[in-house]
């Protein structure tokens, strides 16, 4: 079994229209090089769910989202992302605004494979108001509670990024807060993760490794060698986020062309060069808060 | 460092009070001035509260602003997001938070600002404000108190939800204490309304109604207790040594 694949091979698992999930939490461990991969194709159309960062951000500048389901996009030092925020402010996507809890429980509705979870969030709050398509539940018993019936949020394809796998989608976040990577992985129909190191079985660390394997293999469709893939973000403990490049990458929101000759137009490879290189990425130090 | 006492510093001490009883829960100060809050909170008036570091992992002693050497921290257990939302929506979490806007129904708003489709200034998003609010106790701290940040009507986009109606079958709202530059209230005035507690030193009554975009209660309007010098020493000597807290006002 071998599911490792070039980021070509993985653009050529999409297509117009999908709605994708992307892992991660703001500016921490995107699977970035994927992002770059699709900024770089011709997909169009798409629905992306994400806890957003510049993964969100560096799709709206390139007109690649038609919706976004989200609760937030910030990226954490910088609060606000500016390509998200131009894409809003010039009503140049649709949105479905959700409590960072929502989106949880509707990839867990479709992880679990139900069509909703029921929930007290939403009640009160404009999330409702802008969202008619989220319906109410009454419980059937004695409380009689009418609860938000949170619909599963299904995706046709879940994007990660890890630290290790092996050809298999055996894989390891060693980071110590694995987000909901699980849950975007099950509520999806394919899995594709981008990893900083791709070794073999007998390299991945026996059972002390192996508590660090989030999700099974079974979920995993392929994986995409990407050394520093998460960069601009962090991946800790690799390394943490770029906040010159972060910076760079928010003033680019008055002058795209410049940013994307730049830092886009080559391959995987390339960019890492371009930003500065493996070596001088790997020691970028983890923020503090 | 000058002895007077700063209006960050009146606004951390008073701030820190909103924590005062709630036992052994989870403290989460969002922002400068909470987050310092917060840790003079755990020092002081409730030493049984949680806290992170910011990211991942409980500690014993509140992590102080700006750059420290992390192998310092003690850390005492493990708060991932996952984990977070776990104990928030069962009630055992009390933030404060600055939002962007909030009505006189202690509506707030951190989504965006004018037209919802085509929103004039867009934030964050709603993040955790609609579960936050329905699950726990949140305090408010606004550095920028004005008819801008108070509003008229109702905020632009809910989200998190207020005392508008009666949501006593669906969830309610705690919110226990707004700080602001002006001022302390809470919103137990009548039917929930917002009520004066204390003006900050060299603030009037008028500067607070000229300020607020809708009708408050007034119970006191007595100055803001001063810090105390144990909170003073906790704020300058453990909480934030590099005074971070002062660039807030400019002070």
């Amino acid at each position: 079994m071998d599911k490792v694949l070039t980021h070509q091979a993985f653009i050529n698992q999409l297509s117009d229209g999908m709605t994708i999930g992307i892992g991660g939490w703001g500016a921490r461990r995107k699977p970035m090089s994927l992002i770059r991969a699709i900024c770089q194709s011709d997909l169009t159309d798409l629905t992306l769910v994400s806890y957003g960062g510049p993964d969100v951000g560096l799709l709206c500048a390139h007109q690649k989202v038609k919706k976004l389901i989200f609760g937030f996009v910030s990226l954490d030092m910088i609060p606000l992302d500016a390509h998200f925020r131009k894409a809003r402010q010039n009503a140049e996507i649709e949105v479905m605004e959700l409590d960072e809890g929502m989106v949880q429980w509707g990839l867990r509705a479709a992880a679990m494979n139900l069509s909703f979870l029921p929930t007290r969030i939403g009640q009160g709050t404009d999330v409702l108001k802008h969202n008619p398509e989220i319906k109410f539940i009454t419980s059937p018993y004695s409380d009689q509670e009418k609860f938000v019936a949170m619909p599963a949020l299904h995706l046709d394809i879940a994007l990660l990024h890890v630290n290790k796998s092996d050809q298999k989608g055996n894989t390891q976040i060693f980071g110590p807060d694995p987000f909901f990577d699980e849950m975007f992985a099950r509520a999806a129909t394919k899995t594709f993760v981008s990893s900083e190191e791709v070794v073999p079985t007998k390299d991945l660390g026996g059972k002390e490794g192996a508590i660090f394997n989030r999700f099974e293999r079974s979920l995993v469709s392929g994986v995409v060698h990407a050394p520093c893939g998460a960069h601009p973000t962090s991946c800790a403990p690799n390394y943490g986020f770029d906040l010159e490049h972060l910076k760079a990458y928010s003033a680019a929101a008055k002058s795209f062309d410049e940013y994307s000759n730049k830092f886009l137009t080559g391959t995987p490879a390339q960019y890492i060069e371009a930003v500065g290189g493996a070596a001088a990425i790997n020691k970028i130090p983890l923020p503090q808060f | 460092m000058t002895d007077r006492t700063s209006l960050a510093e009146i606004c951390i001490s008073a701030s820190s009070k909103a924590w005062k009883g709630d036992g052994e829960i989870l403290a989460t100060g969002i922002g400068l001035i909470p987050r310092i809050a917060a840790g003079l909170a755990k020092l002081t008036c409730n030493t049984d509260l949680m806290m992170t570091d910011g990211e991942t992992f409980l500690i014993s002693k509140p992590v102080p602003m700006g750059a420290r050497d992390a192998s310092e921290d003690l850390i005492e257990g493990y708060m991932s997001y996952s984990r977070v939302f776990k104990n928030l929506w069962a009630g055992q979490r009390h933030a404060m938070v600055t939002p962007t806007q909030i009505d006189s129904f202690g509506q707030t708003n951190i989504s965006s600002i004018g037209d919802y489709d085509q929103p004039k200034v867009q934030l964050l998003g709603v993040r955790g404000f609609p579960g936050n609010f329905i699950s726990h106790k949140n305090s408010i701290f606004i550095p920028n108190h004005s008819v801008k940040t108070f509003v008229k009507g109702e905020v632009d986009m809910v989200s998190g939800m207020g005392y508008k109606n009666d949501h006593s079958r669906t969830g309610m709202p705690d919110i226990k204490l707004v700080v602001t530059n002006l001022g302390v209230f809470d919103f137990n005035g009548p039917n929930h309304q917002l009520q004066l507690l204390s003006l900050h030193p060299g603030v009037s009554i008028d500067d607070v109604l000229i300020n607020t975009g809708f009708e408050i209660a007034v119970q006191s309007e007595d100055e803001t207790r001063a810090p105390s010098a144990e909170e003073l020493k906790c704020i300058r000597e453990v909480l934030d040594p590099s005074n971070i807290r002062n660039t807030i006002f400019g002070e």
